[in-house]
This record gives C-alpha cells, sequence and structure tokens, in this order.
C-alpha cells in the first residue's frame, strides 16, 4: 500500500464519521455504556481483591515448638522449615514475648497471667508465613508432620471459611465480568445490525469498481478504531473522577483499619488504560463484524 | 477482445439462464444485447466482469480465461472494465466529485492526476458544476452521468451497461446515448443490454439478441426487432 492511499484511508474513515451522523453517536454510545459499566465494575473488583488479599497475608501458621525440644533441635526445625519451597518467611517468638502479648491481650484480666511469669507454662513459637495465602492449609499439615513441633495452629476452621468465602467472591466476580463482556458484544452487535444492510450494498459497489478486500476494509477498521476511542471518552473520565471523590470520602474512614482502598493514582491511569484498549477492540471488532460477511475472499 | 465458447449458466434454483452461447466481439464494437424479460441478458453481461461464473464453456477477456479467475484476482479485472447499471449504483454517503474519484483511489492513482482525471471526466458528462453535491440530490439522468463517469475515468478498454437507460424518460435517455457515443468514438468498446426500442433503431450498431439464453440473431447495424 502507498503511503498516499493510507493517508487517503485515514481521511474517509474520519470523513465517513461524520457522515454518518448519528449512527456514529449511537455506536459510540454504545462503547461508552459498556465501558462505564465495565470501568465501575473493575474498579469495584480490583478494590474487593485487593481487601481480600490483605486478609489472606494476615493469615499466618504458629508452630509450637516441643517444651523437650532442645536448641539445637529448634534451630533444625527452623531450617527445614524455612527451606520448604511454598515458605515465604519463618519469624521466632520466645515463649516470654508470647506471655505478654497473651497478658496484654486480655487487659484487666491478664494480670492474673502475671504470676506465670516465674514459671512459664507456654511454648517457644515459629511464626510461618506461606508464599501463597491459599497454600497456608496444606503447609501446616505438612508441618505438623515433623519432629518437635508440639501443635500447629493457623485458626483451624475459620481460615477454612474466609478462603471459601473469599475464592466464592472472586469467581462470582468473574462470572458477572464474562456476563458484562457479552452484554456489551450483544449491545454493539445490535448497532451494527444496523448499518449492515446499507454497508452490503456500499461494498457491493466497491468491488465492482476493482476495489480489493483490504481496500474495503482499511477505512472501516479505522472507523471502527476512532469509534471505539471516541466512546471511551466519557468512561475514562467519569471512572477517574468518580473515583477520586469516592477514595477522598471513603480512605479517611478506613483510617487505622488494616483493610484499605487501592492509591488513586496509579489505579485510575490503570483502569483508564484497560477501558481505552478495551473501547478500541470492542470498536474495531464491530466494525470489521459489519464487513466480514460481505467480503468474498 | 471478448470470446464466449460454449457457455451455459445454470443457477442454483435449476433455472439455466444461459443455454450454449458463442459470441465474439472486438475491441472498438459498439453492441447492443435485446431480448424479453427474463431471457439472460443481465446473465450474459454479469459473466463478463465475472458477477457470475459460467457453470461450463470459456470466456476469455484480452487473454484472461474468466471462469478460472481467483477470487483474489477479480478486482484486478474490474478495473479494466466499467460497468453502468439501471439503478446507477452510487455510493451514497460520497459526494459526486468522491464518487468519480473512488476507481482511480483504488487503484491507487497519484493524488495529483486524480483531480484532473476526475475533473476532466466531469466535464465530458456535463457535470462540472455539481460535483459537490451526493447522490439523492441529484435526478435520474444526473445520477447516471455521474455513472457513467465513474466507469470510464480509468479509461477500461471496455464499458458494460446493463439497461442504463431503463429509469429514464427519452429526453435523458438520449443525452446519456450520446455520451456512450462518445465513448465508444473514443475507441471503447461498449456492450449494452437495452430495452429502448427507439435509440437500438436509430443510433444503429451490432444487434445480438437473446431468447431463452440462445442467441436468436447478431446482426451488424440491426433493428431492436420486438414489439414492446
Ligand atoms: N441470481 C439468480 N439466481 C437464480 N436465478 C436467476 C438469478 N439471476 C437471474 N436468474 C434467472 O435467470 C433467468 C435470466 O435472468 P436475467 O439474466 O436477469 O434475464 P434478463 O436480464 O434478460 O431479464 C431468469 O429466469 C431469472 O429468473
Ligand atoms: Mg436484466
Amino acid at each position: 500500500m502507498k503511503s498516499n492511499t493510507f493517508f487517503r484511508h485515514i481521511r474517509e474513515s474520519f470523513k465517513s464519521l461524520g457522515r454518518n451522523g448519528w449512527m456514529t453517536f449511537a455506536s459510540a454510545s454504545a462503547v461508552t455504556v459498556t465501558l462505564i459499566l465495565v470501568g465501575v465494575f473493575f474498579a469495584i473488583m480490583m478494590n474487593l481483591n485487593h481487601m481480600a488479599s490483605s486478609i489472606e497475608s494476615d493469615v499466618e501458621i504458629r508452630v509450637y515448638i516441643d517444651r523437650t525440644a532442645t536448641e539445637e533441635d529448634a534451630t533444625a526445625l527452623e531450617e527445614k522449615i524455612a527451606a520448604m519451597p511454598k515458605v515465604d518467611s519463618v519469624t521466632f517468638s520466645g515463649k516470654d514475648e508470647e506471655l505478654d502479648s497473651l497478658i496484654s491481650s486480655l487487659g484487666e484480666e491478664g494480670e492474673a497471667f502475671k504470676l506465670f511469669q516465674q514459671d512459664n507454662p507456654l511454648n517457644d513459637v515459629y511464626v510461618v508465613q506461606a508464599k501463597t495465602p491459599n497454600d497456608t492449609i496444606p503447609l501446616a499439615e505438612e508441618i505438623d508432620e515433623m519432629e518437635f513441633t508440639a501443635n500447629v495452629n493457623y485458626g483451624q476452621g475459620t481460615v477454612e471459611n474466609l478462603f471459601s468465602t473469599i475464592n466464592f467472591g472472586r469467581n462470582i466476580g468473574i462470572i458477572l465480568i464474562v456476563g458484562l463482556l457479552f452484554t456489551a458484544m450483544f449491545l454493539i452487535s445490535n448497532t451494527i445490525k444496523i448499518t449492515i444492510v446499507s454497508r452490503r450494498h456500499e461494498i457491493e459497489i466497491m468491488r465492482l469498481v476493482g476495489a480489493t478486500n483490504s481496500f474495503i476494509r482499511w477505512p472501516f477498521f479505522l472507523e471502527g478504531l476512532w469509534l471505539g476511542l471516541l466512546g471511551s471518552i466519557i468512561p475514562v473520565a467519569a471512572v477517574g473522577t468518580a473515583y477520586y471523590y469516592f477514595y477522598d470520602y471513603v480512605s479517611p474512614k478506613l483510617q487505622g483499619h488494616f483493610i484499605q482502598l487501592l492509591e488513586v493514582t496509579p489505579f485510575v491511569y490503570q483502569v483508564g488504560a484497560i477501558l481505552i484498549l478495551l473501547g478500541a477492540i470492542i470498536g474495531v471488532w464491530g466494525s470489521l463484524m459489519s464487513v466480514r460477511k460481505f467480503l468474498k475472499i | 477482445m471478448l470470446e464466449m465458447k460454449n457457455v451455459y449458466k445454470k443457477y442454483k434454483n435449476g433455472v439455466t439462464a444461459t443455454n450454449g452461447i458463442d459470441v465474439k466481439i472486438d475491441q472498438g464494437e459498439f453492441v447492443y444485447i435485446v431480448g424479453p424479460s427474463g431471457a439472460g441478458k443481465s446473465t450474459f453481461i454479469k459473466m463478463m466482469y465475472r458477477e457470475e461464473k459460467p457453470t461450463s464453456g470459456t470466456i476469455t477477456l484480452n487473454g484472461i480465461d474468466m471462469g478460472s479467475l481467483k477470487n483474489s484476482k477479480v478486482p484486478l479485472i474490474r478495473r479494466n472494465i466499467g460497468v453502468v447499471f439501471q439503478d446507477f449504483k452510487l455510493l451514497p454517503k460520497l459526494n459526486v466529485y468522491e464518487n468519480v474519484a473512488y476507481t482511480l483511489e483504488v487503484i491507487e492513482e497519484n493524488p495529483k492526476n486524480i483531480k484532473k482525471k476526475v475533473m476532466e471526466t466531469l466535464d465530458l458528462v456535463g457535470l462540472k458544476h455539481k460535483v459537490r453535491m451526493f447522490p439523492d440530490e441529484l435526478s435520474g439522468g444526473e445520477q447516471q452521468r455521474v455513472s457513467i463517469a465513474r466507469s470510464i475515468v480509468n479509461q477500461p478498454k471496455l464499458v458494460i451497461a446493463d439497461e442504463p437507460t431503463g429509469n429514464l424518460d427519452p429526453d435523458t435517455s438520449w443525452e446519456i446515448m450520446n455520451i456512450f457515443e462518445e465513448i465508444n468514438t473514443r475507441g471503447t468498446t461498449v456492450i449494452m443490454a437495452t430495452h429502448n426500442k427507439t435509440i437500438v433503431n436509430t443510433m444503429k450498431h451490432r444487434v445480438i439478441a437473446i431468447e431463452s439464453g440462445r442467441i436468436v440473431r447478431d446482426e451488424q447495424r440491426g433493428d431492436y426487432g420486438y414489439e414492446i
């Protein structure tokens, strides 16, 4: 293709946008509506996922070291645990520390336990963090099998519940995203159907005067691209602004909580980029779909 | 330039529209195709620019076998053939100038030449003053002029017309015919299916009559030969 022809296609695609008037408006609006839905939904999903991850990563395994274990035994155990591929970190917490934190966590009633400071009945503890939170349970079971472990605790019961709730939430999210994309495709393809009749006629004529398939396809491809980009302007601006104000309003209330929203930057840029890309893909896909049928290979 | 040998065309619905045609048309000829409706005139013409493929037999255009031509090569062939229809077939969203220029853009003509050639051709068909108008702002006769301009702007060797005056009043039809006559005078072959008895009997040329998919008459400077 000569460069003149390429510029011709670009010129033609813009001209066509202008001359198609309300069809351009209708198609761009369909993209806009879709992308606003996707954008809002995506922002919610990403934040929920972020929160879920911080909850998950708070889950730890407490390995109580057998009181009969010698110092060498304990060190050997630590090395063994640290060498496991699923393990992220191992931290030692001595029995005195354990007692102090128990006393302070119980407040007034904790005073009574101060008696034990002379003869501490607690165990030394290794606090183990898994690389992937979902590996916590099998990891705990493996450690339990090892020598010199008195007991292994990861919040049995609650953690299983927590994980299955979070996984359930994520699956629902994926289903909703897929559903949303199908809705988008339905919306766009319906808009396209309206243009199809006139396009069939146009393409027939173009072929009659000797236009090749690619010559016909280029302007449609570009037109779809502009439509998609045009349709993504409002969603990017709207979702970005809305998130900025939402963050401004909500994040002070979460101060001190360990659940946090994603920072405005870079998050809104990421969402923006995704929406623009999606808009371009939807636009090009829609436009090429509407001409594909009439281009005999 | 065009030769058909023992050509048959049977459509998928079982209709045999071309029933054994042998014909030869030379460069520079002006040929009328006449015959009753449904006789197979359009089918005969469509096979010339590969809108339809023959079921059997061979069609050669300037030495190229149209039957075995690959689909991807069809656009290249079309660039050497101008086609004109009863319903004009203009691109509705392009103005007069753009419709004519399209033919040249397709062959990636130098943009400098496009303007010159388009304006010359529009001058020839008498539409130089309406270049910015859109097809739906033009009369039937004017639309047909645009369509003719588009078909000849890249100077094809052959122009094919299927009832080009079918939708036009008598005066306008004559104006259109004069343009075809002029094109032919410049050396372009013209093949035209028509029902216009007066024109065929006045502007004398070779006449090929088709009935039931067969050539029943082929005369130089012939008559229309049917009562309307
Ligand atoms: N695309 C098609 N599919 C099936 N039958 C067709 C098609 N085109 C034309 N025919 C049939 O072929 C016959 C010849 O048609 P056509 O070539 O259009 O004749 P004419 O132009 O002389 O009126 C008619 O019986 C018509 O119904
Ligand atoms: Mg016909």
